[in-house]
């Protein structure tokens, strides 16, 4: 059996299985549609939660991001799991305790205020529909190589297929679909991690083997993998090269976006009790460890396996790898392949039948490169994002490992796009036009409405997806950030302060803006390409980038939500009282339909 | 009244041990993994320093081990000021 027909298969089996539960579990009214009647043990919702919120961003792209970067880019490890310290400090138990069904209503009811539920869902919309277009970034990479086709291809099938999938179930089908999406991705990535770390190291544990000694070398991993990518002038693996303010506002953003992220809070809406909460976000942390432990193994390990190959013969000395090698060794199918997507190139640009990749940007490697004959670096395109979907092929792993990861990918994907397409939809339907435009809208025609708002939330995100503003998971740091800027801040002024209705609606509007407008002054105007006025590379606020950027519109609106508050009085004894009680787990058990 | 004092005294009591949790929270990644790795580089681990293992895999560790310490605490603090969940 040939590879495509494999990878077929797994994806295949992998998609019937999710639909299959899907349909078991389809849901009935509007409350098993929105938070699965309260029932899921928190074990179970946990490993949802980590289905929900691996994205493509953490499966796909986020360990090429490492791998190509090193430690600087360790802040997408910390960043990604140090939010659910505040989510479980901060956040979950007393959202559950409040007992509604989305975060928006939240803000409406605490800030005693319909303007401050619109303003949340608006705010959330935008967080939502910017973290859909990193995920289709990914399902087009993942779409495009397991059916052999271009990119562009790729991701309008995935839209296609995510759209299909999220409108079967609601809550409940996803519930349990993403806890067999879990059982899938994490195999996935763990399968040829321990198979590349028993290779490389020979410690089966991948986290483990990233610390401990290269078979080959006898040196330890990390040393031979800074000694290998120094001498092609590329900058130490190990070393701290980027901008520590950058780095510290980077990590924070992703932190507090993820405790403001819609689809991830509703999350704790679904477990029985207020104490479950908590642990909840425990298990969820566990789940999402297991990858996030190895995920940085892998990246360290596929950018050694990546140098070897292209200089098969003992480092930059031995000589680079002949194009007669690509053509012929089945080592080097993976290039084909990858190549016909796209997101993989190389040009033999001095003849010399040789493909020598180096940094051409550093000056040390100019006068090396003009000794031997090289006029660049002629491994011209590589994707970051294809990194672990290639990994199992560089390894030259079996073809079964490699359909296994073309499913664990798409996943990690789906999962989160469906998740985040119920957020949107709920957030439109039921806060939107229930909750302001048509109070009397029918049950059917909520649900309707509902479907209607996954289906333009989809083709926006496709369009945008196309010319996506940066790597799966960098956009996605960038959806991270408006959360950040807007959701958080108000949810933390609502449970812990006791500002105003007219200060939380001010501080969510400034917080948004700032960001989006830097976001926008970055990365293009609605993320049009080429509209931008500055770069990532030389952003307006000294080293702050734009993706970075979440933390200080969280403070813009900590600030502005202080002052007008302070100048426009106290809030109603009722809604203190609503506070108070918020704060204390007792009594939650009353789940509150409305 | 007295229902409020020990509400009030139940908050007070959360709130201490979050901002101790935030504090550990903060020297794990923040300070160990990025603006005190420096200090640390003279301990190595594994073919770098501690640092490098605090930013790539410690602070992950920690931070489970703080949700997990909270969960357990809070459900001992709720019990204490009677305001658990029957």
């Amino acid at each position: 059996m040939d590879q495509f027909t494999i990878n077929l298969l797994f994806v295949g089996a992998s998609f019937a299985l999710y639909i299959g539960i899907a349909i078991w579990a389809r849901a009935g009214s509007t409350s098993e549609f929105y938070a699965a009647g309260r029932g899921v043990h928190p074990v179970t919702n946990g490993m949802a939660t980590a289905a929900d919120w691996m994205s493509a961003a953490s499966f796909i792209s986020m360990a090429g991001l490492i791998a190509f970067t090193g430690y600087d880019n360790s802040t997408y490890l910390m960043g990604w799991t140090g939010g659910y310290v505040l989510l479980a400090l901060l956040l979950a138990p007393y959202l559950r305790k409040f007992g509604k069904y989305t975060v928006s209503e939240f803000i409406g009811d605490r800030f005693y205020s319909q303007t401050a539920r619109i303003v949340a869902v608006v705010c959330l919309i935008v967080a939502s529909v910017t973290y859909v277009i990193g995920q289709m970034t990914g399902v087009g990479v993942a779409f495009g190589r397991f059916l052999e086709v271009s990119n562009t291809a790729g991701l309008l099938i995935g839209a296609a297929v995510v759209f299909a999938y999220a409108v079967f179930g609601g809550m409940k089908g996803v519930t349990y679909t993403q806890v067999a999406q879990y059982v899938v991705l994490i195999t996935a990535y763990t399968i040829p991690a321990v198979f590349i770390s028993l290779q490389l190291t020979g410690n089966p544990i991948p986290g483990l083997g990233l610390f401990g000694n290269d078979l080959a070398s006898g040196e330890p991993l990390l040393a031979k993998i800074d000694q290998i990518v120094t001498e092609l002038g590329f900058a130490s693996y190990t070393g701290h090269h980027a901008n520590t303010l950058n780095m510290v506002l980077f990590t924070l953003s992703l932190m507090i976006g993820t405790a403001g992220l819609p689809h991830v809070i509703m999350r704790f809406f679904t477990v029985p009790k207020v104490s479950d909460a908590r642990w909840s976000a425990g298990w969820t942390l566990v789940f999402i460890a297991l990858l996030y432990v190895t995920a940085p193994a892998v990246g360290a390990m596929a950018r050694l396996n990546i140098t070897d190959m292209m200089w098969p013969n003992g480092g930059i000395t031995g000589g680079a790898v002949t194009l007669q090698q690509i053509e012929d060794d089945p080592k080097y199918d993976w290039m084909d392949t990858w190549q016909k997507t796209g997101l993989l190139g190389w040009e033999d640009k001095n003849g010399d039948g040789r493909i020598q990749y180096y940094n051409d940007a550093n000056s040390d490697m100019q006068a090396v490169a003009e000794q031997n004959g090289w006029v660049g670096n002629e491994l011209t395109n590589f994707n970051q994002d294809i990194l672990v979907l290639a990994n199992p092929e560089i390894a030259n792993l079996p073809s079964w490992v490699i359909g296994l990861i073309a499913a664990g990918g798409l996943a990690a994907a789906l999962s989160t796009a469906a998740g985040l397409l119920l957020a949107i939809s709920s957030a439109v339907s039921h806060d939107l036009i229930k909750g302001a435009i048509a109070p009397g809208i029918s049950e059917k025609g909520e649900l309707l409405s509902a479907r209607i708002a996954m289906a333009a939330a989809i083709v926006v995100a496709t369009y945008l997806g196309l010319n996506p503003p940066g790597f799966a998971a960098q956009t996605v740091a960038l959806a991270f950030g408006l959360a950040a800027a807007s959701i958080f801040p108000a949810l933390m002024m609502g449970i812990f302060t006791k500002v105003n209705s007219r200060g939380a609606v001010a501080g969510m509007i400034a917080g948004m803006s700032v960001t989006l407008i830097y976001i926008f002054l970055h990365k293009g105007w609605f993320f049009i390409p080429d509209t931008n006025t500055f770069s990532d590379n030389d952003p307006l606020l000294g080293p702050i980038k734009s993706t970075s950027f979440g933390v200080i519109g969280a403070l813009v609106n900590f600030a502005v939500a202080y002052f007008v508050s302070k100048a426009s009085g106290p809030i109603p004894a009722d809604i203190e009282r609503l506070v108070e009680s918020v704060r204390i787990p007792r009594g939650a058990g009353v789940a509150q339909d409305h | 009244m007295s229902d409020n004092s020990s509400n009030n005294e139940y908050w007070s009591a959360n709130m201490r041990i979050i901002k101790i949790c935030l504090v550990i929270w903060a020297l794990v990644s923040f300070g160990f993994g990025i603006l005190l790795r420096p200090l640390l580089s003279g301990i190595s681990v594994g073919g770098s320093d501690l640092g490098f293992w605090f930013a790539q895999q410690g602070s992950i560790l920690v931070f489970l081990a703080l949700i997990f310490f909270y969960a357990w605490w809070m459900n001992r603090l709720d019990q204490k000021y009677g305001v658990d969940e029957e």
